[in-house]
């Protein structure tokens, strides 16, 4: 066990734990921050998507002892976040969701995607969520509400 | 499942009445209650809401609305809250819907246990919901009648308000109380179309925010207090023992509580319980476990093929016969097809993984789970721990996706819960699966053999169609409550379902069925038969379209029945609404296909072009009629969801090698992901007034077949099998 110091959501939060553990079983498990979702643990669902400064980041992959001192910030963070705001209007403007357990991941994707990138095309959506799975197949809404979010940040 | 299924015969059908009470903390209950000997004694600390409360009208003036079916995307938390609140006038902004729990009230008023299947929660639950909803609000205008020393038709509702003569007016919640003396009406008028408010306008989702902000909780993100994981070891081969456990690193890992076999999945798994997730993964990833697989069959898909391709050569069990079999010898070879199509095993891979959590306390237990089969599942849980069902509080939680995972006949995941709580009395057990013990260790969609002999008649059309399937079937001997329902003479219905009953009229039509045994655990995949056998129905019609040169929408037209009327309308509506494929870009194909399944009829035109060795799906084009469309925006997510879910058809395959499956993740099982999907599904419901039928299901088989005719229609290529390889 390791004590480390994380600065999450904008808060200093001390962790006590195996420093391989991944950053998302630390959001969930000992931080109790169960937005951010464990879809498949390789990296390959974006379930587990966090911002870690801007970077959209796997969380699942990512030990928890690699962080430092970088800013994570998870879904919870959203709703007091300019572009968070505006991109999770724009996802119940469009009924996006279904079962709704990827969105969290969906939602951090297009967040970043914004921040980088006010404008995107088509083919930068799906650069930027190309590796989010939705088994529920929401994916035109998706489209969707990342444009209707750039329009309303325009 | 079918609609028209009877009630399983084990099911002693009681009466249910609807009861008026007052709430703890004040307000009016409606709820449903069995007649005796089922009224248990009430408890004496009532909980706000108590088990069997349906409607819930708060002294806040919020509306609490439990719906007896699990909430596992396709909308049913909003759906079926929208009926309730528009026959009771009720003031949506305050309607706030919950899943019921386990409890005989909430079963299924058509299958008699409680359970979400079929896509059928909104079509068997439509008149049942509207009467709640009517029936409350008669007992509301009572109330106020009685206040006021009116009429009751002198009153009207609207947005939670009684309007009375002379300006009066109350809020439901000022009635409420008053409200829980009125007598329940035996019999109220519903609205007509015409007057509803809610149903058939589009709504948007009531679990949005909760789903956006992160806050929704499912079954994997329950936290309770001394709650511990539990993860298990599976083995190589399905059904196997366990000889000899060498545990001795794995509990070295900090954080273990305890490492032992249950049985489970028809043979045995080492679970692992710990503190954490993490730590209960180490700790397994360590186990050293002799597996006992001697007399296991060791199935391998190549060679499962080469069985199955050899009993399709066969008649088998016979599920549909119409005119001579045997007319196809008489029609000139030039004139005949066979065609012989290859569908491999799926796994569902729902978002979040299979999960259950049971605490076990001496004499009652509570469960969480997003169930399927919240009755039978508390029933089996009831069992593992020794109780009566009604010591096990059974809490039903939000789903992240089924498509039929969560509803495995055996109860895996609960009963796998209580076995652990079992041993470690007192703690909450979460049992999780991971995605590998999902993918590699799950129970799939059935492999498929079809052979499909077709003689073509001087006009363009079938005249023979000899078809024979070969695959498992998941309902002999499962367990399946319905098995006795679904199984006549030995042929699982399930497999034909969809070409045993196809709406085209083809005189001389046979369809028969093998059902080998192979030692793969399998189960019901989202739209069950017509997934598959449309696939291979629609692939073949479009094929007799174009050697007939015949526009593939008119000479389906041609070939539909009297019974084909929902189809029938579905097509026209696609025929109008897609003209675009009259007009294709250069090196763009277009291709149809249609599908009826519990009688909603569907149709789809989907546009592909191939760039780089890669299939681009552009757009498509759905239509569907499907009675009352009690939510338009509901039904149109759930058709793009669907024609995307169904996607997976062509991409991905479970393999078996030396008795294993061969997938673990995502990596070698890969969904769609949002370049795969069609960049634009636009949707069109046939305007009706009839009783609404299934959605969620539907889209499903349109999309792979609509797919594979656009590419013969671009390479010339017929694929038969699939998943798509050299496109």
């Amino acid at each position: 066990m390791t004590d480390l110091a994380l600065n999450i959501n904008g808060e200093r939060r001390m962790v006590s734990v195996d420093e391989t553990t991944p950053l998302l079983w630390v959001l969930r498990e000992e931080l109790k921050l169960t937005g951010t979702k464990y879809g498949c643990g390789i990296g390959a669902c974006g379930a587990c998507t966090v911002h870690v400064g801007d970077i959209a980041v796997r969380s699942c992959l990512l030990p928890v002892a690699l962080v430092g001192d970088r800013p994570v910030s998870t879904i919870e963070a959203m709703r007091s976040d300019r572009v968070g705001k505006a991109v999770q209007a724009a996802w119940i403007e469009n009924d996006v969701v279904q079962c709704g357990y990827c969105q969290s991941g969906l939602i951090m994707g297009a967040v970043a995607l914004l921040k980088a990138n006010p404008k995107p095309s088509d083919s930068d959506i799906e650069q930027s969520l190309g590796g989010n799975i939705c088994r529920c197949g929401t994916y035109v809404r998706i489209r969707a509400a990342v444009k209707d979010a750039a329009d309303r940040l325009a | 499942m079918r609609a028209t299924l009877a009630r399983p015969n084990s099911h002693r059908s009681r009466r249910v009445f609807l009861r008026a009470s007052a709430a703890l903390g004040g307000g009016l209950l409606m709820s449903l209650y069995l007649a005796p000997p089922a009224i248990a004694e009430l408890p004496s600390h009532q909980p706000e809401s108590p088990p069997d409360a349906f409607v819930h009208i708060k002294p806040d003036g919020s509306i609490a609305i439990a719906v007896i079916y699990l909430e596992m995307g396709q909308g049913v938390l909003t759906s079926l809250p929208m009926i309730l609140a528009d026959e009771m006038d009720a003031d949506w902004s305050q309607v706030i819907s919950q899943h019921a729990p386990a409890g005989d009230v909430y079963r299924s008023p058509v299958f008699g246990i409680q359970m979400t299947g079929g896509s059928l929660s909104i079509a068997n639950s439509f008149q049942q919901y509207r009467e709640l909803g009517a029936k409350t609000r008669a007992m509301l205008i009572a109330a106020a009648a009685k206040r006021w020393r009116v009429a009751p038709s002198e009153c009207r509702t609207e947005n939670s308000v009684v309007y009375g003569p002379g300006n009066r007016s109350a809020r439901y919640a000022e009635l409420a109380d008053a409200a829980v003396g009125m007598p329940v009406p035996e019999k109220v008028p519903l609205k007509t179309p015409a007057e509803f408010r809610l149903i058939g306008k589009p709504v948007r989702r009531l679990d949005s925010r909760a789903k956006c902000d992160g806050s929704q909780k499912f079954g994997l993100d329950l936290d309770l207090p001394g709650m511990l994981i539990a993860l298990m070891a599976r083995p190589p081969i399905y059904g196997a023992r366990v000889k000899e456990i060498d545990s001795k690193e794995a509990r070295s890992v900090s954080g273990v509580r305890d490492v032992f076999a249950i049985p489970l999945l028809k043979g045995e798994v080492v679970v692992v319980v710990a503190d954490r997730f993490w730590t209960a993964k180490q700790a397994r990833d360590r186990l050293r476990i002799d597996w006992d697989v001697a007399g296991l069959e060791r199935p391998d898909s190549v060679e499962l093929r080469a069985r199955f391709k050899k009993l399709a050569r066969t008649t088998g069990l016979i599920a549909a016969s119409r005119g001579d079999p045997n007319a196809i010898d008489s029609i000139p070879a030039v004139n005949r097809i066979v065609a012989e199509y290859e569908l491999p095993y799926l796994a569902h891979t729902p978002m979040e993984p299979l999960n259950a959590t049971v605490r076990y306390d001496g004499d009652s237990a509570e469960a969480w789970v997003g169930s399927q089969f919240p009755g039978p599942e508390q029933a089996a849980i009831a069992q593992v721990l020794g109780l009566k069902p009604e010591q096990v509080k059974f809490n039903v939680e939000f789903a992240g996706g089924g498509f039929g995972r969560r509803g495995p006949f055996d109860a895996q995941a609960p009963v796998a819960a209580a076995l652990v709580a079992k041993r470690l009395r007192g703690a909450p057990i979460k049992f999780v699966w991971t995605r590998e013990d999902d993918v590699q260790g799950g129970q799939y969609r059935p492999m498929f053999e079809h052979r499909v002999e077709i003689g073509i008649g001087a006009d363009g059309m079938p005249a023979a169609w000899k078809h024979v399937m070969v695959g498992q079937s998941f309902i002999i001997g499962s367990g399946n409550p319905f098995e006795s329902v679904l199984v006549k003479d030995g042929l699982d219905t399930l497999i034909a379902e969809g070409a045993a009953d196809t709406r085209y009229a083809i005189p001389n039509f046979q369809v028969s069925v093998h059902q080998p045994t192979v030692n793969v655990a399998v189960l019901a995949w989202r739209s069950v038969g017509p997934a598959i056998n449309h696939f291979v129905l629609e692939t073949l019609i479009d094929e007799l379209a174009t050697r007939a040169n015949v526009d593939p929408i008119v000479y389906r037209l041609k070939l539909l029945s009297q019974e084909g009327a929902k189809l029938r309308a579905a097509l026209i509506l696609l025929d109008e609404k897609s003209q675009w494929r009259k007009a294709l870009a250069p090196g763009h194909a277009f291709g149809v296909a249609c599908s009826e399944y519990h009688n909603t009829g569907s149709a789809c035109v989907a546009e592909v072009s191939i760039k780089d060795h890669r299939l681009r799906i552009h757009r498509v084009t759905a239509s569907l009629h499907c009675g009352l469309a009690v939510n338009p925006l509901s039904i149109e997510a759930q058709y793009q969801g669907g024609v995307t879910f169904g996607l997976i058809q062509l991409m991905a395959a479970i393999t078996l090698k030396d008795g294993s499956v061969e997938q673990q993740n995502f990596d070698g099982y890969t969904p769609p992901y949002i370049a795969d999907a069609p960049a634009t599904t636009d949707v069109h419901i046939v305007p009706s007034t009839d009783p609404p039928t299934a959605i969620g299901e539907n889209p499903v088989p349109l999309i792979a077949p609509a797919v594979v005719n656009a590419l013969a229609r671009l390479t010339g290529k017929r694929h038969r099998v699939l998943p798509l390889v050299n496109i």
